[in-house]
């Protein structure tokens, strides 16, 4: 075997180091992929329903034209949706945050009732990475109507 | 590479670059923010609170670069005994610390108005906070080692193991369901318009620029310390020997 100068040893050392801490990255970061989730997506939430009760959050679009205001007033009803396509009815009494509206991305935090609807207790709006000045709005029809939908949430 | 690890040449090359990157920083800086603050028109969904957008990304990154800085730094220690490489790993724990700290802070203070919400512990956030913790401990075990004495390998080795985070904090909305927005900028395409990205770039640069210029700043103090440590105890001895 042919020995290295010590600078070269050293390197080689940090090197198989180095290999060995990502490995240790991707190891861990495979045994959490789903562990780690701060939501559950609609389809994951209807293939998998947790016991009635039980706390979960949900997190997926507001889908458009599904937000009602009860008789009440406070208490409002939409549908939360994903590029699965599955559904979920979601009802909320409580103050909505600002940049709650249909068609962007929420994540709401409560429990599924026995009729399967989700019960919110606290509603949390998801932001997604598109940055448009409020007067440009228009000309992004093209982009809006591709929208938000078509770029978010945690669905690679 | 190796011409700029004689001390003597740091020095004069720091001598002059120092205040150029901390001049140019700031200026830079300022005019960012104050673009971003005043001149930047509302945010079709965020509205007035897009403007956090300026702080907050620019300290992102360099809360991340930071750690590289002291990663590459450790891994050039390591391998070639550079003292200065060991020097500019200690200078950059600070100021990426700082940069983090903004990052949290300003990100926490975006979260209320955007989310509805200060905190939540998903997995950019989370990641983010083990970075902060991450540099308190490098700092610790940095300042412990020069003052008690020991291998200045140990903080080098630390600074490569922690490194590790820096790649989970970047995946994090890409691997994980989070509150926090996957990644506007990606190679070749963004989803910033214009009007928002060009400031931000800006502001970037700005940024990098006065965290280079302190990072000089602190290495030329940190040698000025060990020059003047060595100077106190040659004299000690000499003391001793007449």
């Amino acid at each position: 075997m042919s020995t290295l100068k010590p600078k070269h040893q050293r390197l080689v050392l940090v090197l198989i180091a180095l290999a060995a801490l990502i490995g240790a990255v991707l190891l861990a970061a495979w045994s959490l992929r789903t562990q780690a989730d701060y939501f559950y997506l609609p389809d994951e939430l209807v293939a998998n329903p947790p016991p009635p009760g039980q706390a979960v959050r949900l997190g997926g679009m507001v889908e458009r034209g599904s937000v009602e205001t009860m008789a009440d007033g406070v208490t409002i009803s939409f549908v939360v949706t994903d590029q699965a396509a599955a559904r979920v009815p979601v009802r909320y009494s409580g103050i909505l945050p600002d940049l709650f509206v249909e068609g962007s991305g929420v994540v709401a935090e409560g429990s599924v009732a026995a009729d399967g609807t989700f019960i919110a207790s606290n509603l949390l709006a998801k932001h997604d990475e598109n940055y448009v000045p409020r007067e440009m709005q228009d000309m992004h029809k093209a982009m809006d109507s591709t929208g938000p939908e078509a770029t978010t949430i945690g669905m690679e | 590479m190796h011409g700029f690890a004689n001390p003597r040449r740091f020095l004069s090359l720091a001598s002059w670059l120092t205040p150029a990157l901390l001049v140019s920083g700031l200026v830079l800086t300022a005019g960012a923010l104050a673009w971003g603050l005043l001149a930047v028109p509302p945010d079709r969904l965020m509205g007035e609170t897009v403007r956090i957008l300026f702080i907050h990304v620019p300290s992102a990154w360099l809360g991340m670069g930071g750690w590289t800085a002291i990663a590459v730094s450790s891994i050039a220690f390591l391998v070639w005994k550079h003292p200065l490489a060991a020097t500019a790993a200690r200078a950059a724990a600070v100021p990426g610390m700082a940069f983090t700290a903004i990052c949290l802070l300003t990100g926490s203070i975006w979260g209320r108005p955007a989310w509805g919400t200060w905190w939540v512990w998903d997995g950019r956030l989370t990641s983010m906070l083990v970075l902060l913790f991450l540099y308190a401990g490098y700092v610790a075990l940095a300042q412990a080692v020069e003052r008690d004495g020991g291998s200045p390998r140990i903080p080098a080795i630390f600074g490569l193991v922690g490194a590790v985070n820096i790649p989970i904090i970047n995946r994090s909305v890409v691997w994980w369901n989070s509150l926090h927005q996957p990644p506007s900028i990606t190679i070749g395409k963004s989803a910033i318009d214009p009007e928002f990205l060009i400031p931000l770039l800006v502001a970037v640069l700005g940024f990098s620029l006065l965290f280079g210029g302190v990072v000089l700043a602190r290495m030329r103090a940190l040698i000025a310390e060990m020059q003047h440590e060595a100077r106190l105890r040659r004299k000690a001895w000499e003391a001793i020997d007449a």
